[in-house]
């Protein structure tokens, strides 16, 4: 290992401006479980460390007046599963929060850095999908935004520029009678990384599914957005024959591949049942229901 | 729950273990934490490949690094020569095989093959050292399946090995390097009495022990010829005449110091890192240390063999067994040496045969050359053939406890390798199990998942060999214990209590010790379930020979003879109506410039064969494949129970290990013989949430051939989880898991194909 330089700016114009003179040598740190990790074994050759903690943009949690929410890209899991507003709001993305890792690492790992990492299987990159998010990026150009399905490229792989940071995540305000939930599949009960990992958000008018988002990880070299799978659902009674419709269609969207974690046939299977389990969850949370947080 | 069987003062109590508190509390010293002025870091480059010509080195850019104190290849290792040694738990093994995993001479067999070390001022410096080390390599083709490895044109490994069948060599080289056949009786006869003959095929992925401590070695050689080691290991000696072999330097100038080790379960009774941290301080001249990366551990020192098995049994229509034949071939990785002889010996065990057959081979593959795992050989063979036992019960309508009984192994009776068991406890175990909580409630039921119960058995022989212990009489009546096991598994307790028990005296009076090779005789390994027997044993005579000499010291001090003197059970001396405790003696003794040492070295046999049956149920998420083990007992003859929380402790030990074996764990290669899953979040050993609260019953048939009973327990219950989980799953599901492990994808496409 190299010696390496840390930095830490305090506005989010230095640090793009440190990341645009060090080009792909830096990266931003966020809590570190990703970056330092693969540093360490070598995955990563990052020389420069620019840390995203000291950014006030960055590490802040609000919901706006419009009733959306900002999502500071260093904001780590545990602080929104500490905000009440947010777990009413947003309890996919908070199933996740709740199951990335451990408690300890729930203090450091953030969702910026989770859906930066860009692995297919980032527990809350579906989440995000379904809830809609939007990124908010800056770099050397000026600012962008996009939406989080649009975001991930590839495995590791993402459209931010090297000059390029994620500030934060915009949340738009559910409407009245929604509900979401992601679970995955792991093979153990705890500190494992998803086999196939499924978000769902729902909208009701009585028994109507009236809006609906379903995005399923790890089962592609991005996490999915299925958008055919939510829009068979609209106009729909919310049921199993209509999550098994969505299922199906979500299945088919997977392109899984055989490694050390599952095959092919299983992860299918498992875009499925999980498709069907996250609607479940969605709807009966629409409906006021407890549902506990799936692995 | 035995609290003490009655019969003693000091056996079967729950002491608080000697080296309990240091360990809780993070003080206890372990291999890894070994630091001495002045020293380097070593780090070993490891092949990429796993199967390649060595077409040459050179390091010459690498020595050029500054910082850089030494680089060694495999010329830096002396040849062996011909001839076998004893692989601590693992058979005999060839010094000249043993030598070549060390370093790859000419070939490397596995990926992370040890090509070349460095020894530099700190870590970095030797890692950007390796990465200057230029390696040629010729590709050839990888063999990974142990049935393709067997066919004659697979591609060979070693060119010189040639299937030993008995002493006697093939002709022709292939990767088999041995068969051992076993038969008794007649078995055409016997399968000819039989109304239904059962078949089945299993196979099964090499598995890692897991422990959490690193492989570690620090090594000094000073400059007037003397080696000094501090390693984690399960046994000094055993660590200090493999570097004697493979160094070829005299034992005396030797010395190996056993460190508290964070876990073992088999695999560190051998070495890896302990000849290059001692040829790399030879050629330094400073101390150098050496540790393993997760990785490292996981593709390059020795798993448990994986590799395929075949078993017939005849059965009559009222569940007698008639005859029995297996065949087992398995993984021993780049070298020969799998624990396929201990799976012949130990598969049928606890099952009474007169006609059988069982078949071995040993086949070597491109994985890492595999070495002793808790009970090796026996977990893979009994999985077999306890599966097919349970499938027999299922076709032939018979309770599954009533089928062992009826069919149980009892004194007398043919072992596989031959010989009769002697006292044993296969009856009792099983009327145990009939009898407990478990086995009689109902098996219940948890929303959305389906509940299954299975049930198996375990046998192991259990070792004896030579140990060492000399109990040494402190002026205050303390005895300061110094005894040649290290302790993994809470032996220092087991064995100083024997020698409380026999002094006399509170355990807490007796401190145990393990000392360095210099500082005490010979020792075994700590394998084998042999320790709390043989070394206990040992602590038993040096007490016997301890307090013989308290006697003769005090008939001098009072002037008689010794034999009017009575030394009590309690500890006390009496003679002529006057008593002293043991306390008072040692200090009348020390006052007449009395020092005394009781020593004695053992070699007893007869450690006497151990059962265990264990019963499991799981919930399987019928939809996902996904299995959980929701409750667990675990029943065994422990013979005598010594120290009972540590004969619990091991079968606990032994079911968490056996539940990632049945479930999650295995190697997982790509086609070129990369290993995929080369750390801890990828290779999944159960956590804690995936072991439920496992209740254990001890029961105890003392052993006619200890002193106090004591029986092995370490190793027995990893024995029946395979197939008592697998079975389980049957129960729920109906589908029978014949490949190892049982993860979710296997399993939910076995549900699936049920259907179909
Ligand atoms: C023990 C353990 C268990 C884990 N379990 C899980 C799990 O269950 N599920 C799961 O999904 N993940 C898991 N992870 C992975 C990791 O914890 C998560 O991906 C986490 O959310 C990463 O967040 P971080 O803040 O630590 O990111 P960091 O490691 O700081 O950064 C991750 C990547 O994002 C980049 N980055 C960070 N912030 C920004 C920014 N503002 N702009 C641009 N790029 C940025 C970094 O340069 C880096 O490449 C686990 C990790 C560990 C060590």
């Amino acid at each position: 290992m190299h010696a390496i330089s840390y930095a830490a700016p305090t506005t989010v114009a230095d640090a793009v401006s440190i990341l645009a003179e060090h080009g792909a040598n830096a990266r931003m740190l966020a809590g570190g479980t990703d970056l330092i990790v693969q540093v360490r074994e070598k995955l990563r050759d990052t020389t420069v460390f620019v840390d995203a903690k000291h950014i006030p943009d960055l590490t802040q949690l609000t919901v706006n007046a419009d009733g959306s929410a900002t999502l500071g890209a260093a904001v780590p899991c545990h602080q929104i599963y500490g905000d009440d507003a947010i777990v009413a709001q947003y309890p996919a993305l908070v199933d996740a929060c709740r199951i990335i890792g451990s408690t300890g690492i729930q203090g450091r790992a953030s969702v910026g850095g989770n859906l930066c990492n860009s692995g297919p299987a980032g527990d809350t990159i579906p989440p995000l999908i379904v809830h809609g998010a939007v990124a908010n990026i800056a770099g050397a150009n000026g600012e962008r935004t996009l939406a989080v399905e649009d975001f991930c490229t590839g495995p590791s792989r993402n459209v931010l520029g090297d000059d390029e940071l994620l500030v934060s995540l915009t949340l738009p305000k559910p409407a009245d009678g929604s509900g979401s939930h992601y679970l995955r599949f792991i093979p153990r009960n705890e500190m494992d990384i998803a086999e196939v990992g499924a978000g769902a958000a729902v909208t009701l008018d009585g028994d109507t599914i009236t809006a609906a988002r379903v995005s399923i990880g790890a089962v592609a070299p991005t996490p999915l957005f299925v958008a055919a799978a939510g829009e068979a659902l609209i106009g729909q009674t919310a049921g199993e024959a209509a999550y098994e419709v969505a299922a199906n269609i979500a299945r088919d969207a997977a392109s899984p591949i055989n490694d050390m974690r599952g095959t092919i046939a299983h992860r299918k299977h498992l875009s499925f049942v999980l498709t069907q389990r996250a609607l479940r969850g969605a709807v009966a949370r629409a409906r006021g229901m407890e549902v506990g947080h799936g692995h | 729950m035995a609290e003490t069987n009655g019969n003693y003062n000091v056996i079967g109590t729950r002491p608080v273990r000697h080296d309990g508190v240091d360990k809780v509390t993070g003080r206890a010293i372990y291999g890894v934490d070994a630091h001495m002025p002045g020293m380097l870091w070593g780090q070993v480059l490891r092949s990429p490949h796993a199967h390649a010509r060595i077409l040459s080195i050179d390091t010459s850019r690498a020595e050029a690094l500054d910082g850089v104190h030494a680089v060694m290849t495999a010329a830096d290792i002396p040849d062996p020569g011909a001839g076998v040694a004893e692989a601590n738990e693992s058979g005999l093994q060839s010094k000249r095989y043993k030598s070549a995993s060390l370093m790859a001479r000419d070939k490397v067999l596995f990926e992370g093959h040890p090509i070349a070390a460095v020894a530099a001022t700190n870590k970095h410096v030797a890692e950007e050292a390796l990465a200057l080390i230029d390696v040629e390599y010729e590709l050839l083709p990888v063999v990974l399946d142990v049935r393709e490895a067997m066919k004659p044109d697979a591609p060979l490994l070693l060119d010189d090995l040639h299937m030993d069948t008995g002493g006697e060599l093939a002709d022709q080289p292939s990767n088999v390097a041995s068969r051992t056949i076993h038969e008794e009786g007649d078995i055409e006869a016997g399968f000819a009495a039989a109304d239904r003959v059962f078949e089945g095929e299993y196979t099964m992925s090499m598995v890692h022990q897991g422990y959490i401590e690193p492989h570690n070695a620090l090594a000094y050689w000073s400059a007037d010829g003397h080696l000094r080691v501090e390693c984690s290991s399960q046994g000094q000696f055993g660590i200090r005449s493999e570097l004697a072999d493979h160094l070829q330097w005299p034992i005396s100038k030797i010395n190996v110091f056993p460190s508290e080790i964070g876990g073992g379960f088999g695999g560190k009774t051998t070495i890896y890192l302990e000849p290059l941290a001692a040829v790399l301080s030879r050629k330094s001249g400073r101390p150098v240390k050496l540790t393993m990366s997760r990785s490292d551990i996981l593709r390059a020192t020795g798993p448990a063999p994986g590799g395929y098995a075949w078993v017939k049994i005849g059965i009559t229509n009222e569940g007698r067994i008639t005859a029995a034949q297996a065949m087992f071939a398995f993984e021993a990785g780049g070298y020969p040496g799998s624990a396929v002889g201990a799976a012949c010996l130990c598969a049928f065990g606890p099952y009474k045969l007169t006609d059988f057959r069982i078949d071995g081979y040993d086949v070597v593959v491109n994985m890492p050359k595999s070495h002793a795992y808790r009970a090796p050989g026996a977990p893979q063979g009994e999985f077999a053939v306890d599966s097919l036992v349970d499938e027999i019960c299922e076709e032939m309508g018979f309770d599954r406890l009533a089928f062992r009984a009826m069919n149980a192994s009892e004194e007398g009776d043919l072992r596989a390798n031959g010989t009769r068991y002697h006292c044993i406890g296969n009856h009792e175990v099983i009327e145990a199990a009939r009898t407990s909580d478990h086995w009689q409630s109902a098996i219940g039921s948890a929303p959305g998942r389906t509940r299954g119960r299975g049930i198996a058995s375990g046998f192991w022989m259990n070792g004896g060999g030579m140990s060492t212990a000399v109990a040494q009489l402190n002026s205050d009546g303390t005895v300061t214990l110094r005894e040649g096991s290290v302790d993994i598994g809470g032996t220092r307790t087991s064995v100083a209590m024997q020698a409380a028990e026999t002094l006399g005296i509170p355990v807490e009076d007796v401190d145990p010790i393990v000392p360095d090779t210099d500082s005490i005789a010979f020792t075994g390994v700590t394998g084998g379930s042999r320790v709390t027997f043989a070394t206990g044993w040992a602590a038993i005579e040096a007490a016997r020979d301890l307090r013989k000499k308290m006697v003769d010291g005090l008939a001098d001090h009072w002037d008689v003879a010794s034999d009017s003197i009575v030394a009590d059970e309690d500890g006390t001396f009496r003679q002529n109506g006057e008593t002293v405790s043991f306390k008072e003696a040692a200090g009348i003794l020390d006052g007449d410039d009395l020092r005394l040492v009781g020593s004695a070295t053992v070699v007893p046999e007869g450690s006497g064969n151990t059962f265990a049956i264990h019963i499991a149920d799981v919930d399987v998420d019928l939809e996902t494949g996904k299995v959980d083990v929701v409750r667990y007992t675990a029943i065994q003859d422990a013979g005598t129970a010594i120290y009972p929380p540590y004969v619990e402790g091991q079968m606990e030990g032994g079911v968490a290990q056996g539940i990632g074996w049945a479930l999650t764990e295995e190697y997982v290669y790509d086609d070129e013989g990369h290993m995929r899953n080369v750390s801890l979040l990828d290779y999944r050993m159960p956590t804690t949430l995936d072991v439920p609260m496992i209740e254990s019953i001890i029961v105890e048939v003392p052993n006619p051939g200890h002193p106090y009973g004591a029986r092995g327990v370490g190793e027995v219950p990893i024995v029946p989880p395979l197939a008592a989980i697998t079975n389980a799953i049957a129960d729920a599901t109906g589908a029978r898991m014949r490949d190892l492990p049982a993860s979710p994808p296997k399993v939910q496409a076995a549900i699936a194909a049920l259907d179909s």
